[in-house]
Formats: C-alpha cells, structure tokens, sequence
C-alpha cells in the first residue's frame, strides 16, 4: 500500500474546540495522522474543526476515513466541521452526502463562529 | 437498457452513504492475489472495462459500454430469496488508475461505498474489494444475519475468484469483517419506504396483471 503524504497538526482553540489542520493526501493510509491529532481532543472538547485548506489529494479511502472519525466522534457527543475545502472536494463531500453529517464552512472563522451558534 | 432486464428504483434515486443508513456500520475487505506478472493498473483497467463480466451467475450489472467512469449509474438486477430479481442501482464516484468506488441509491440493501482496487506488495499483486456500509432499513438489517452476511460474502468472493481466473490465479479470497459502529440510526428506519427489495418483488408479483392488461389492451 502506497504510504499517504499526510501531515496533521492540532490547535486547541478553547477548553471546547479544536482546530485539526490536514495537509497533503487524505488516503486510507492517513488514518495515523488523522486518529493522532484527533487523540488530543480530550473529554471536554465539543466541536473539532477539521481544516482542509492544505488538502493536496482525497480519495474514496480518504472519505471512508473521516466516516470513522466521525463515528468516533459521535459516541463522544463531538460535532465535527469542516472548512477550506476547494469546490471539487465541497462537491465531493456533497456528493457523498458527508455534507449532511459534517458542517461545511468556508474559512475557519466562519466555522469557529457556527460553534458560538 | 437490454431486454430483459428490470430498470427499477434507480431514476429519481439520491446517493446513500455510510452516514445515511440503517444498521450497524461494517467495513468488510476481500482480498485476493493475482501473481507478479501484471500491474495494478492492469487490473483496474480490465474490472473498469469489463465489471460485469465478473459478477457471479445470476446477477447483471448493466452500465454504459464504455467502461466505469466517475458519474456513470449502473442499474443492478441481483437474484435474491424466493426467486426474486432485485433491480437497484449505483452510481461511480471515483475512478482512477488504481481504484474506483460504487456509491449505493437509495434502496440498495447496503448503503454506502464499495471500493475496488488494486496494489502491489513484495509478493505481488492484491486486487481488493472493500466495502463500507450499513444495511439501508430494518428489514435489511434483520435479514442480514438470516441471509444478508452470507450472500454479500458470496458475491465478492466469486467476482474476485473470476478476476483472479481471468489472471490465471488461483482464487483464493481472503475475508476481514469489522464492526466500525456498533449503534443503528433509527432516524433512518424510513429507509424502508424505499426498500428496493420489496419493491422489486411487488413489482415481479403484479407480471399477471400486466400481462393481462396487456392482452386485453390488444383484444380491445
């Protein structure tokens, strides 16, 4: 299996939200990168904010991916967002229908505000 | 669409995933070897162009001539309990050189994403299917265990068996079943509303009356 070129990063933005920033290709071999910074969401956190604007590369693995986080964060009470999608993968997620289960917005700000919502 | 084949619960249908269904949430991986002689693209050239070709008697997979292309609908006719001939569909989401992926309409026993590709490791060649799903409604769900698990398994195994003959490799599927969640999404039992199971087999058991209507229809 081709190794993925992912790199993620998370920044905690309160006691309730975190920033997961994903750079690079979003393969089933992401899921490393992807479930280490999701580790650092902690009990309290509420909402994750998934930052795609260095997004590179996403396939079905990818999107299958981010249907397991989302399980994992729903058992957890967390709500999960997403901004900084170019129109190709905002057509893709709404294609999928992920758009009906993770948030879209277009820039981070818009959607640290829809947490205040 | 050929003669003969029943294009039912496909038009009109929207796209159901992992996040859309019923049931419990499985991914399921079918692997097979296909030997050292070939490339990945090889293989995912051959299932794109030839999809059907490798379905399990019984089942007919009809899509456009041209080979599997992200946005193409393909209308499925698969043999099911009693005889009965279930016309759903798919719709191909992506497509590349080295995978394409099914998402299921609205209906489908599964909803979710089936994904076919092919990689190469140290000991060569592996042609996978995966598929992330859960079964549409509950009466999917509770035939699942019944029928739903078994006929699945059946499925992959037998089209991977066939590419690996086509390949001149001996089929031998590998199987990995893994409950990814464990709860059921009750706000989407109305799924049954559009069970293309039931439909099908209303469908197929109201072939009397049409035929009468239309023998009477020429009489008249």
């Amino acid at each position: 299996m081709t190794a993925a070129t992912t790199t993620t990063s998370a920044d905690r933005i309160d006691e309730r939200t975190l920033v997961i920033r994903v750079r690079g290709d979003v393969t089933a071999a992401s899921e490393g990168a992807l479930m280490a910074a999701y580790a650092q969401a902690g009990e309290k956190t509420r909402t994750i904010v998934l930052d795609f604007s260095g997004l590179e590369y996403m396939n079905s693995g990818g999107i299958g991916l981010l249907v397991t986080l989302l399980v994992r964060a729903n058992r957890q009470k967390q709500k999960l967002l997403a901004c900084g999608l170019n129109d190709h993968y905002k057509q893709i997620f709404e294609l999928t229908r992920l758009d009906e289960a993770i948030g879209i917005h277009e820039t981070e700000t818009a959607a640290l505000a829809a947490t205040k919502g | 669409m050929p003669a003969g084949a029943i294009n039912l619960n496909v038009a009109g249908r929207r796209l159901v995933g992992p996040v859309q269904g019923f049931g419990q949430l499985w991914q399921k991986t079918y692997r097979v070897r296909l030997g050292s002689s070939i490339e990945p693209a090889d293989v995912i050239r051959e299932w794109r162009t030839n999809y059907a070709r490798f379905w399990p008697a019984g089942n007919r997979f009809y899509a456009p001539p041209t080979g599997l292309e992200p946005g193409d609908v393909a209308v499925i006719n698969a043999a099911s309990v009693g005889g009965v001939q279930v016309s759903t569909g798919i719709r191909v989401i992506y497509a590349d050189d080295e995978s394409f992926t099914f998402m299921s309409a609205e209906g489908h026993p599964a909803a979710g994403m089936i994904t076919f590709s092919a990689t190469r490791d140290d000991a060569g060649v592996i042609a996978q299917v995966q598929l992330l799903i859960r079964a549409n409604d509950p009466f999917y769900d509770l035939m699942l265990p019944i029928y739903g698990h078994r006929a699945e398994d059946q499925v992959w195994i037998k089209t991977l068996g066939a590419l690996a003959a086509h390949f001149g490799a001996p089929a031998e599927v590998t199987m990995e079943r893994t409950l990814v969640d464990r709860r059921r999404n009750w706000a989407e039992a109305k799924n049954l509303w559009q069970n293309a199971a039931i439909r099908s087999g209303l469908y197929m058991a109201g072939r009397p009356v049409r035929w009468a209507r239309r023998l009477f229809g020429r009489r008249g």
